[in-house]
């Protein structure tokens, strides 16, 4: 029963971050069309920069957080235009998988410049490192804090894109953006805004996350997988789909590693492809990747 | 249908941009072979003392091309042909610890393993596209490279499988201390699999692919299984990559676990688009670019390597689409224009 109770806890909060970071992969996906393999790289990078700020300027964890997913949105908008924009659509797969790796490779390489090959933590404050009593089970707080932004995070995305004006035009230019253009949408800057959105959910998910995926210059690389599976299993462009999906996976991979830890990520990729199996375009119909 | 269709598929062809009406074909067809093996044997008399890289190169070469099969000539976009790759190594390896040691042998048995992993998994997975495609072909991968782990006694794990002793070429060649017979093996194997290569992907079935790459509904209205021609050309390049995978295992002695890990995927795709897709000696030319930059900078620092590849691709991607192999058939109108 502890471990039946372990495992749903941490699973739940590692799901609840893999979902924070693939969620804004998911949206860029189904709006842009482009397989962004840098958004691992994104995430992390807000990673080193919280660390940083946290660390070595001595920020509370809640501004480091708010500068880093700050920072990290305003230095990768000039990626947009003078990367991104070139390789939207669908046709360019091949282009925007190798673009992309490259970007994440260089990346990796300046991060390790910057901040050396060493893993880094970001600090938490005092009030998230006890743990917190629920009847008769207590869970650590950071767990519980990290389930909580993730249930925020849904909550806020659902609103936005279901009962804003800017989520009204962006689900009319993932469904068809030459007819969302013709009627005076303007698609570029919603693309960047919607860039920004992704950025910014990965660089919070980085920072929030680090704990969970741990900081080191290959994290780029190493986690880009997992965050990928998720989108495939939730299916591009949905949000409630990609919840599922990272609640799921995160929770296999955790019962995997508890229970039968011999065998690595086995158990995830072996869920992955029964997955894919029953439902190729991912949980909630996602819009063809 | 196959008459009508190949038909078709022939007349497009010549606009495709491998074919350059300038030059008679047999020229053109000859030219990659001669210079391959012009170039491979130059390589060996002027690097006498890396030759351990240069026939690691060369099955590497062989390795994207049979990447180029699928990629190139299917459109089937994966990040695990690895699978096939360490599945023929992981064959040959076994097979020749245990049981027999001629090296012609190993490498069939090297092909037949890949062959089979590559038909068995890609009759399961074929039928999805774009991005669930990918997913899918990376988890083979890496349930591949989980079994091979777990298999301890038969692979050696994570120690990796050592012990291979290939037996002299034919009989007569016996595998030296400098690589001298590796290397000049490694060069005939892979002159060989290219010209068989391109065989294949000249033949009807390969023209068909191609057809299935262009536009899949037309291929089943004309009433050829799309799926079919996919899975069949997958299992041939996974033939190929199996071969490959023998012949690392013969010329090195050693199979790691990471000759089924997902960067060895994930760098063979980079070597093909660098050096272009669907030639076949475009996988060549970016093999060799690639490892060649690879031993010289990541000497130094993995790093700098890191930064120098990420540049070039993006580079790559931006300004030269076609890869390396292109830069001819872009350069030589400006010089005939300059004429």
């Amino acid at each position: 029963m502890e471990t039946v109770f372990g495992i749903a806890v941490d699973g739940v909060a590692y799901g609840m971050i893999l979902f924070i970071i693939s969620v804004g992969l998911s949206v860029t996906l189904g709006l842009m069309r482009v397989v962004n393999l840098a958004h691992g790289a994104f995430a992390m990078a807000a990673g080193y920069v919280a660390s940083y700020a946290a660390q070595t300027m001595g920020l509370p964890y809640g501004l480091a957080l708010v500068a880093a997913v700050l920072l990290t949105v305003v230095a990768t908008l000039p990626l947009e235009k003078l990367l991104y924009r070139r390789i939207y659509g669908s046709a360019n797969e091949l282009r925007q998988v190798l673009l992309t790796i490259g970007l994440t490779f260089v990346i990796v390489a300046g991060i390790n410049y910057l901040f050396g090959p060493t893993l880094k933590r970001i600090p938490l404050p005092e009030m998230l490192t006890g743990t917190l009593d629920l009847g008769p089970k207590s869970i650590p707080t950071h767990r519980a804090f990290v389930i909580g932004m993730g249930a925020a995070t849904i909550l806020a995305l659902w609103w936005l894109l279901e009962r804003t004006s800017f989520g009204i035009r962006l689900r009319a230019a993932v469904d068809d953006p030459a007819m969302a253009a013709a009627l005076g949408i303007r698609t570029e800057r919603l693309y960047m805004a919607t860039f920004a959105l992704g950025t910014g959910l990965a660089a919070m998910g980085g920072v929030l996350g680090a704990e969970l995926l741990p900081l080191e210059p290959y994290y780029a690389i190493r986690y880009i997988v997992l965050f990928l599976a998720v989108v495939a299993v939730g299916g591009a462009g949905s949000i409630f789909g990609s919840a599922a999906a990272a609640l799921t996976l995160g929770v296999v991979d955790t019962a995997g590693k508890y229970l039968i830890p011999n065998f690595g990520e086995f158990f995830f990729y072996a869920a992955l492809i029964l997955i894919l199996f029953r439902w190729p375009h991912g949980f909630f119909q996602g819009r063809a990747a | 249908m196959t008459a009508v269709e190949s038909d078709k598929m022939t007349t497009n062809t010549s606009t495709l941009p491998h074919s350059r009406p300038a030059l008679p074909r047999i020229v053109t067809d000859a030219m990659p072979v001669v210079v391959m093996a012009v170039g491979g044997l130059a390589a060996f008399w002027l690097f006498p003392n890396d030759l351990g890289l240069l026939t690691r190169i060369l099955a590497a070469a062989l390795f994207v091309m049979s990447l180029d099969m699928v990629l190139g000539y299917c459109g089937i976009a994966t990040l695990g042909h690895a699978a096939m790759f360490g599945t023929g190594a992981y064959a040959a390896g076994i097979v020749a610890v245990n049981w027999v040691s001629d090296p012609l042998a190993l490498l069939a048995v090297g092909g037949v393993a890949g062959g089979l992993i590559a038909l068995a998994t890609g009759a399961l997975i074929l039928h999805a596209r774009g991005l669930t495609l990918l997913m899918l072909t990376i988890a083979v991968a890496q349930i591949v490279q989980e079994v091979a782990n777990k298999a301890r006694d038969w692979t050696g794990g994570s120690d990796g499988l050592s012990g291979i002793d290939p037996a002299p070429v034919l009989g007569l060649f016996r595998f030296d201390l400098y690589g001298r017979t590796s290397y000049l093996f490694a060069l005939a194997v892979l002159i060989v699999g290219f010209l068989v290569a391109r065989r294949i992907v000249r033949s009807p079935c390969g023209l068909a692919c191609r057809g299935v790459r262009e536009e899949p509904l037309r291929i089943a209205a004309l009433g050829g299984s799309p799926r079919r021609y996919l899975v069949s050309m997958y299992a041939v390049a996974g033939v190929f990559a199996g071969i490959a995978g023998a012949l690392t295992a013969i010329t090195s002695g050693i199979v790691g676990l990471d000759s089924v890990g997902f960067s060895w995927s994930a760098e063979a795709m980079i070597m093909l688009v660098l050096g272009g897709t669907g030639r076949l000696y475009g996988a060549v030319i970016g093999t060799v670019a690639f490892m060649a930059i690879h031993h010289i900078l990541a000497s130094t620092d993995p790093f700098h390597w890191m930064l120098f590849i990420g540049l070039f691709l993006m580079g790559i991607v931006l300004f030269l689409p076609g890869g390396i192999a292109s830069l001819s058939a872009r350069v030589l109108p400006l010089v005939k224009g300059g004429r």
